[in-house]
């Protein structure tokens, strides 16, 4: 379960915004927070498999660019319709400017 | 709790009674025979996936857990409002507090003779399995009706492989709601997917032998298919409010609120029309899925005496081929625009009101290009902000910068 993945480098991501990472196979959206702070979940939304990355990030909710689907990307909440399935997290951690991802 | 259709609307406004800790009985009607279901695939996903089925916003055991009375395939047929009751077709009878009618629209019907069996509207699950039966390659299929049903049904049955026309009375596709600058870029697309389209050209006869639709256009032009798609708008079902003497103005009437004047009835989705607080109060019908959504909770909100009035901004989406459009308030409010570009050729026009207040903006682009700006405008028009035109206008400001000004 140590399997940290490069993701990006950590000014690649604006504040308070979303990036797509691809990485064997598997799309995952990568956050980084308004305090600053790098969050990853599943790329695709629950609800029809969107990517995330072209949605909007506004505090800690990432909205979904279709069909306004909303999740707390920090936990994956679920956060009213029409998503009703919680998105999965991974654990983030950043190592000499780089975002590290842990994919389970 | 009482809810007459059992569409998008009325399935949300059911669980949201229940989300929002109502314990008593929750009763939602509607006479098909499938758990409410989303309706926006139908025209997409469910002709040209592998095996269409229901997308269901609750299924029947969603329903049983949250202690929903779900009763299909049975018609509402009359509301008592005095005794508080709602007849229904299988002969038994509702009684309710609070009623909802989230009865929806149904196509319009197109006022000619000649119609048979392979004349076909798009409404339901079943009609749209009717439909996909036809659309095999090879087949040709005439679509009565540049909208956005027509052009969707265009988009798959070219995926299929059928030949499609697409005939539309009006100068251009997409009259109604949409920038002629769009409309061009989705009339191209369906161009160079070889959809041929007959714009400005009425319907002088329509002969349908049960086998083959024989159509002439108003020019002379003769057009043969195997089905003849008819997307020429939506009405909404209003019978049941206005036999119960309910106030009908293209639509069930409500208030702010989506109550009618009787204060224990409501109206929410395809079959109300409300005041647009961002419009001054204009009074306005929406077909629209995420309008559906929100007014189900909205009403299911008030139906619990929360008060609340409604507030969002209008907003649709379409998909056809790769091009996804959006378009976030009501453009005709508009008296000039500012267009701003983004990458891969998508492109957003906001609509300024003669003051400078955004009042709508509409995208198009592959994917979902525009998908960030045009919430973040419609963010912006919920707020009346008149923000530069210059800064709408380039790339390089972005727009969340806007919202905090």
């Amino acid at each position: 379960m140590s399997d940290w993945v490069e993701a990006c480098a950590a000014g690649d991501i604006d504040e308070e915004d979303v990036i797509r990472f691809d990485h064997a196979g598997r799309t995952f959206a990568i956050y980084r927070s308004p305090d600053d702070e790098y969050f990853a979940t599943d790329g695709l939304c629950t609800h029809e498999k969107v990517h995330l990355a072209d949605g909007l990030v506004m505090d800690d909710i990432i909205e979904c660019p279709k069909h306004n689907g909303r999740f707390n990307y920090k936990t994956g909440d679920a956060r009213g319709a029409p998503v009703c399935v919680n998105l999965k997290t991974y654990p983030v951690k950043i190592d000499a400017g780089k975002v590290l991802i842990q994919i389970g | 709790m009482v809810i007459i259709g059992a569409g998008e609307c009325g399935g949300r406004a059911a669980l949201a009674i229940r989300d929002l800790g109502y314990d008593g009985p929750v009763t939602l009607v509607g006479d098909e025979p499938h758990p409410p279901y989303e309706r926006p695939p139908l025209s997409k996903d469910a002709m040209t996936g592998e095996a269409p089925s229901i997308k269901a916003i609750a299924t029947d055991a969603l329903f049983a857990e949250r202690a929903i009375r779900h009763i299909h395939s049975v018609r509402a047929v009359a509301i008592d409002r005095v005794a508080h009751t709602v007849q229904l077709s299988d002969g038994s009878s509702l009684p309710y507090d609070k009623l909802l009618l989230a009865t929806g629209s149904v196509p319009r019907q197109l006022p000619m003779p000649g119609l048979g069996s392979r004349c076909v509207y798009l409404r339901t699950f079943s009609d749209a399995l009717a439909i996909r039966a036809h659309l095999s390659a090879g087949n040709r299929v005439a679509i009565i009706g540049g909208g956005f049903i027509g052009l969707e049904l265009a988009a798959s049955a070219r995926k299929l492989g059928a030949a499609v026309t697409v005939i539309e009375a009006q100068p251009r596709i997409l009259m109604r709601g949409v920038p002629a600058e769009i409309a061009d870029i989705i009339h191209k697309a369906h161009e160079a997917e070889g959809v041929s389209i007959r714009t400005g050209q009425g319907l002088a006869a329509i002969a349908d032998d049960g086998n083959e639709v024989a159509i002439t256009l108003t020019d002379g032009q003769k057009i043969d298919a195997d089905l003849a798609v008819i997307g020429i708008g939506a009405v909404p079902v209003t019978a049941l409010a206005a036999e119960t003497g309910l106030a009908i103005d293209n639509g069930i009437a409500v208030d702010e609120h989506l109550r009618t004047a009787d204060p224990d009835v409501f109206a929410a989705g395809d079959c109300c029309s409300f005041p647009l607080a961002i419009y001054g109060g204009r009074r306005v019908r929406l077909e629209a899925w995420r309008n559906a959504q929100e007014q189900g909770a909205l009403a299911a909100r008030n139906m619990l005496d929360a008060d609340e009035a409604h507030a969002a901004v209008p907003w649709f989406w379409s998909d056809q081929y790769g091009l996804t459009l959006q378009i976030a308030g009501l453009s005709d409010e508009g008296k000039s625009i500012v267009r701003r570009d983004l990458d891969d050729g998508a492109f957003i026009l906001f609509h300024l009101a003669e003051d400078g207040r955004l009042v709508a903006a509409s995208g198009i682009g592959p994917g979902n290009a525009v998908a960030r700006d045009i919430r973040l405008a419609e963010m912006l028009i919920a707020k009346r902000a008149k923000p530069a035109p210059e800064a709408l206008g380039s790339q390089a400001v972005k727009l969340k910068s806007l919202l905090a000004a």
